[in-house]
């Protein structure tokens, strides 16, 4: 099963890469735009029997590995 | 003393490390990632500098679970002296053995020059035998070195005497290379036995590279 797991930078929590696209979008000319934040998607292809399990087993791999908890946050969407 | 130098793969300051502290007096081991101990009699531990593990994920993230890691961190919670220098301090980060975390440089570049420090605390091993105020003028080499603590945690290392370097100018006055948090460049643990900085004293320890404030910062804990 396949579980997708994206991290973002928490609000508040400056995002440097963000602000470098959002300059150069505006240089292109797109107007409106408001803010532009940067994250990451990890994608795990898990051998477990449901749902509710790839969700547990991703859910720990992020708090344990995969995101720093002290800048970034996450959630956990299963592939259909 | 003997100082034990972590090598993971990627690193590339272990041998700096190695000259630094042999330089001062030290007899300096280095330790490759996979060992499960720590040499016998280890009076200073040094995370050492570079891209362990090719920085994938985060600076630090995957180093942080290594053999020798694990050997690292029974060491400092028993007491042991630990030092991280730049992708060490980032390895210490993620380990949670330093509070906090670091950011991209706020200018996203990678940064290299040197650039002065101001002493903000010697009420520790590492900078015992420095006075407050003072001024170093070291390397400093990161694309990831922009401090991040929460507010409560940054009242937390000041009413604990825990931060211990800021970047400044030549006079002493707040300088920020990359956004770190008040300018913080360098900080302990509450124990005052784990030490964390972006900066590399050990590029500075002979004058053949025309510095020489690393060695004065190294010798706190001869």
């Amino acid at each position: 099963m396949k579980v997708k797991v994206n991290v973002y930078l928490k609000t508040g929590i400056l995002d440097p890469q963000g602000k470098a696209v959002h300059h150069a979008l505006d240089v292109l000319g797109f107007a409106g735009l408001k803010d532009v934040r940067i994250g990451k998607q990890i994608v795990l292809d898990l051998d477990v029997a449901s749902e509710e399990a790839a969700k547990a087993e991703a859910t720990e791999m992020a708090k344990k590995l995969l995101v720093n908890q002290v800048t970034e946050e996450f959630d956990i969407e299963i592939v259909r | 003393m003997n100082v034990a130098i972590i090598q993971s793969p990627g690193t590339n300051c272990e041998r700096d490390t190695e000259f630094a502290f042999n330089k001062l007096g030290c007899k300096s081991t280095i330790v490759w990632h996979s060992e499960t101990s720590l040499p016998a009699k280890t009076d200073l531990v040094v995370v050492a500098g570079g891209f362990s593990y090719g920085d994938y994920l985060r600076s630090g993230a995957i180093a942080q679970f290594s053999p020798v890691m694990q050997a690292v961190r029974a060491y400092a919670e028993k007491g042991g002296m630990v030092l991280g220098i730049c992708n060490g301090f980032q390895i210490l980060l993620e380990m949670g053995l330093l509070p906090g975390a670091m950011r991209r440089n706020q200018g996203l570049h990678f940064i290299s020059k040197y650039h002065h420090l101001k002493v903000v605390s010697t009420n520790n091993t590492f900078l015992g035998k420095m006075n407050v105020d003072d001024i170093v003028n070291i390397p400093i080499a990161h694309a990831e070195g922009n401090y991040y603590i929460d507010a409560a945690g940054l009242k937390s290392l000041y009413d604990n005497d825990q931060v211990l370097l800021q970047y400044c100018d030549a006079e002493g006055h707040i300088s920020n290379p990359n956004g770190s948090i008040d300018a913080i460049a360098g900080i302990c643990n509450k124990n005052k036995n784990v030490f964390g900085l972006m900066p590399h004293p050990e590029r500075a320890v002979d004058t053949k590279v025309l510095a020489t404030d690393g060695a004065k910062m190294l010798k706190g804990f001869l």
